[in-house]
């Protein structure tokens, strides 16, 4: 019990020891999740500021004098300001916000201050789920909501328990019993179709393919095996060395780069399909560009994409939030049976001056193949083949002619250095070729049923046109390592990736990785158009905002009206005595003995006993160990009270029939 | 403006009882439930809910879902907290309200005692100005020792009490009046200085000062007992609070107080002298009797006839 003053007051007054404890907590938390976005020195910064107002306070209550707080708070704006740029947008917002909550702790002394802190708190742990918004920062980012909780329960006054534990558990409960809410929340609240205010696309560093290559540009992207795409195959998948899912065709050449070039408001070039068409579909992780990656060669294009000319499918939009989509597309078939002049020559480009003896021995081989291009292509991959050319993530630099560099000098590199050196070759022997890139492989998750493709799997191949077979794809890649199209990126790679990419930890990582797909398509995809889907099951077609408001109405009242149900429920206490006395009249209440509202237990047993003279002995009995253990004792002593419980369960009213 | 607002205060509550939450006094024991527990937002609880929807507002503007179900989490856990704070008060059981004894002007002690099956914690009960915050363990009982200024002797009615409490997160206040329907008795007010009671004199002789604070005996704590006889040191070696009883001589010649005996003063005069007599009596130890209009007091001594004194002088018309 404590005395306190009046309820304003209260909110003045300084705070214990602990509150402020568990405040820092949270604070550190916070960080701690944002430090991993935040420069490092500011970081470093923010934590030492934080022990040490931790340690001072400790010391001395009190808040730190203005003239300390002031300066820190101009420094800090400074530091984020030289820093990015500007204090707007995702990053310098962030660094900010968390900036700002350890300045916080600084002036926290009352409850207002902690209050106003902890809910500051909360809103930069939801700041944290802009960088990540998977399943495990997810989760990482509610416990965070555990010392905040924690906090605001350790400034009520008078509580019974103290330890830390004991003041963290509590705070779980109420999210457990939050979450069937929480969830009917998350479901039914009506998602915007389009943002309010302008949100900006954040240039992430992870931005998958590029729309033009030079060889050595897909180094980093190699070594990245965070999930690029998702796809699930209707029916049986195609097998692995089929699995090529094409982005960007490049035509353009200059040397040392291939670019793809946007044609807009072109008719897709012909298509001869075979019978068999794969579909597909497709959950993508955001890249902030317009290309949508396809297998192979799309028939069409899937909702809100246009099929360009080399039947490259864009999206109206950039990819800036994980899409679905699904696709159907032809693995065996003939392109663009019949090319244009225009086509051709675009087809054979090489720049002037460039890579001379590349040149030479693509003419070389026209001249000593004749007509024959199937030949000359046949040549070309046994260069690769038995020319002691050799697969690596990291080869030598390439100079400025980079084709001829590495045809005829370093000899080594990846799918960049051979479908640019392949095309290159078949250009100069007169065979129209192009670059493709996008990805190839992936890991079949048996689990989930769905393939796997992460960024390291992205690959670069060609396409030559043949007469008669239009274009064709050749993976030169394959002719140096052929692993790398039978078993994917990691096993080309061989030894050559960072240590968690390998063995058991990446079979693993590949195994977790269903739970990170049902998160992505339940949780982060679940968009606007999802959930106008969401009631289809229950006859809504189309559930608009009012419905959905409805609904989420009449649920939250549902839940409300259980959790009433619970505040309500009071518990009787137990008394095992009185209990076992009704066990004893429900027996005797059979045998037509009922007790009368006005009738004590003695008057009511000696009444049984005269009804039932043979256990006339045995009532008397209990009739004595009743009053015996009600008022000789405060408490009945637990064995007398376990025998006149057994007493009563092996008592048999038999009435004896007259 | 501040009494405007009471009157406005006064009459709502004298004509809207209902919507006032006002409750007449009623018997004790008292017990919380649905139908006498308010829930309203605290300031504090405004503003988180200010927060959580530009947490929302945000979330769904960067259609960012993982922030969107965090926020959810964060409304469902406050609106759960609604239900907390409400089962912090309900079923909590005001059972008895003892009153110690204080004379008129001086404030008096009030305890409060409350049952609970049920553990609770950071329940404030609040009166006038006082507030007392407390916890309660499972099948516990908590006594409250509230201090409710007094003006005038006699029967005082107890004022209403607020038992509210915004635990656990400080989000919602619930909050139900208690109004036991109890009195208590004020004493009067003694007056400073006056004469010495009618044949104090020939008692000058047996004038030796007995201070009476010989120990005499240890005997365990009872409620009422002052603080200050409390045997701390033997207390410690023992699981009951023990108080050092005190040796009681009687040595002094009794003193036989007449309301008749003071003549020419008003009511409340005679009252105050008669307390101060009471007092200086029971200081002295000395026996004493009180003959009072509708109420003789034989003689006696010691705190319980002193208190039976004190109170019939307090129910004097």
């Amino acid at each position: 019990m404590m005395t306190l003053p009046s309820r304003k007051a209260l909110a003045e007054l300084p705070i214990d020891t602990r509150a402020f404890d568990l405040l820092s907590l949270t604070m550190a938390f916070v960080l701690g999740l944002h430090a991993a976005h935040l420069p490092w020195w500011l970081s470093i910064a923010l934590a030492l500021t934080l022990g040490w107002r931790w340690w001072q306070r400790r010391q001395r209550t009190g808040r730190v004098p203005r003239w300390l707080k002031l300066p820190l708070l101009v420094l800090l704006t400074l530091a984020v300001i030289t820093h990015y740029g500007n204090i707007f947008g995702r990053e310098p917002g962030a660094a900010l916000a968390v900036g700002l909550l350890i300045l916080k702790l600084l002036e926290t002394e009352s409850a207002r201050d902690v209050r106003v802190g902890i809910s500051f708190a909360c809103f930069t742990l939801m700041t944290a789920l802009l960088f990540d918004q998977g399943l495990i920062a997810t989760v990482i980012v509610a416990l965070g909501l555990l010392p905040a909780l924690a906090t605001l329960r350790a400034l009520e006054p008078a509580q019974t328990s103290a330890t830390l534990q004991r003041s963290l558990l509590p705070g779980l409960g109420l999210l457990a019993a939050a979450l069937p809410l929480a969830l009917l929340g998350f479901l039914l609240v009506p998602r915007l179709s389009s943002p309010l205010w302008g949100a900006p696309a954040p240039r992430d560093a992870r931005t998958g393919l590029s729309d033009n290559m030079s060889p050595g540009d897909f180094t980093d992207l190699l070594v990245d095996d965070h999930p690029a795409m998702r796809v699930s195959f209707e029916g049986t998948p195609p097998p692995p060395d089929q699995r090529y899912f094409r982005a960007y065709v490049m035509w353009d050449y200059d040397g040392s780069r291939w670019k793809y070039v946007d044609i807009v408001n072109r008719t897709p070039v012909e298509l001869q399909a075979s019978r068999t068409v794969v579909g597909y579909q497709i959950s993508m992780e955001p890249t902030h560009q317009y290309v949508l990656p396809m297998l192979d060669v799309p028939l069409d294009a899937p909702a809100s994409t246009v099929l360009r000319q080399d039947r490259v499918v864009m999206a109206d939009k950039p990819v800036n939030d994980p899409l679905a989509y699904a696709g159907r597309s032809a693995i065996q078939y003939r392109l663009q049976p019949e090319l244009g002049i225009r086509a051709r020559q675009r087809g054979l480009y090489l720049p002037t001056g460039f890579n001379p003896r590349t040149l030479a021995l693509g003419q070389s081989w026209r001249q000593r193949y004749g007509v024959d291009d199937a030949a000359i292509v046949q040549a070309a991959l046994s260069l690769f083949h038995d020319g002691g050319f050799s697969y690596t993530l990291s080869p030598a630099p390439l100079g400025r002619d980079a084709m001829d560099d590495f045809l005829f000098d370093t000899h080594e590199g990846f799918c960049e250095q051979y479908s640019s050196a392949f095309t290159v070759l078949m250009r100069a022997a007169g065979i129209p070729a192009r670059v493709v890139t996008g990805y190839q492989g992936g890991y079949w998750n048996t689990l989930g049923n769905y393939l796997l493709v992460r960024y390291s799997d992205a690959h670069a191949w060609s396409e030559v046109w043949l007469s008669g077979r239009g274009w064709v794809r050749v993976d030169p890649t394959g002719a140096v390592r052929p692993q790398r199209v039978s078993l994917g990126a990691a096993a080309a790679a061989d030894g050559q990736l960072p240590w968690y990419e390998n063995g058991w930890l990446q079979s693993m990582r590949n195994h977790w990785d269903i739970v990170n797909r049902w998160w992505g398509q339940g949780v982060t995809g679940f968009d606007a158009l999802r959930q106008r889907g969401l009631l289809t099951p229950f006859g809504i077609r189309d559930a608009d905002t009012t419905t959905l408001g409805t609904l989420l109405a009449i649920g939250s009242m549902l839940f409300i009206a259980i959790g009433l149900g619970w505040a309500l429920l009071r518990r009787q206490a137990r008394d095992p005595l009185r209990a076992a006395l009704r066990e004893l009249e429900r027996k005797l209440a059979r045998k037509g003995i009922v007790r009368r509202p006005s009738e004590g237990p003695q008057h009511y047993l000696s009444r049984a006993a005269r009804a039932l003279p043979e256990q006339r002995g045995e009532l008397a009995l209990l009739m004595t160990c009743y009053l015996e253990l009600r008022y000789a004792h405060d408490e009945p002593p637990p064995e007398s009270l376990r025998d006149f419980q057994r007493a009563v369960r092996d008592f048999r009213a038999v009435r004896v029939v007259k | 403006m501040n009494r405007l607002l009471q009157r406005m205060q006064t009459w709502a509550e004298s004509r809207l009882p209902a919507l006032t939450r006002y409750r007449r006094p009623e018997s004790l024991p008292i017990e919380l439930h649905r139908r006498r527990i308010y829930i309203v937002p605290t300031g504090f609880g405004m503003g988180f809910s200010v927060l959580l929807l530009v947490m929302m507002v945000g979330a769904l503007n960067y259609t960012n879902n993982a922030a969107l179900l965090l926020t959810c989490l964060l409304g469902a856990a406050s609106a759960t907290s609604m239900l907390v704070a409400f089962r912090s008060l309900d079923g909590l059981r005001l059972t008895h309200v003892r009153a110690g004894h204080a004379v008129a002007g001086e404030p008096i002690e009030l305890t409060l005692v409350l049952e609970s099956q049920r553990r609770r914690n950071a329940i404030r009960v609040d009166l006038g100005q006082d507030s007392i915050a407390f916890a309660i363990d499972t099948n516990g009982i908590a006594q409250i020792a509230l201090a409710l200024p007094t003006l005038r002797r006699g029967w005082q009615p107890l004022p209403r009490l607020r038992l509210w409490s915004s635990w656990p997160l400080g989000l919602f206040r619930a909050w139900s009046w208690l109004h036991p329907e109890q009195s208590i008795l004020v004493w009067p007010r003694p007056e400073t200085a006056g004469p010495p009671p009618h044949a104090a004199a020939d008692d000058a002789r047996h004038m030796r000062l007995h201070r009476g604070d010989e120990l005499a005996a240890l005997r365990d704590y009872r409620a009422g007992d002052p603080q200050r006889h409390i045997a701390w040191k033997a207390s410690a070696r023992h699981i009951n609070l023990l108080v050092k009883d005190f040796e009681q001589p009687q040595s002094r010649p009794q003193w036989q107080l007449d309301w008749r005996q003071l003549r020419g003063l008003d009511n409340e005069a005679r009252i105050a002298r008669l307390a101060r007599w009471l007092g200086e009596a029971q200081a002295q130890r000395r026996n004493y009797s009180l003959w009072l209009p509708d109420n003789q007091i034989a003689s006696g001594s010691g705190l319980l006839h002193y208190a039976h004194c004190m109170n019939a002088l307090a129910q004097l018309p």
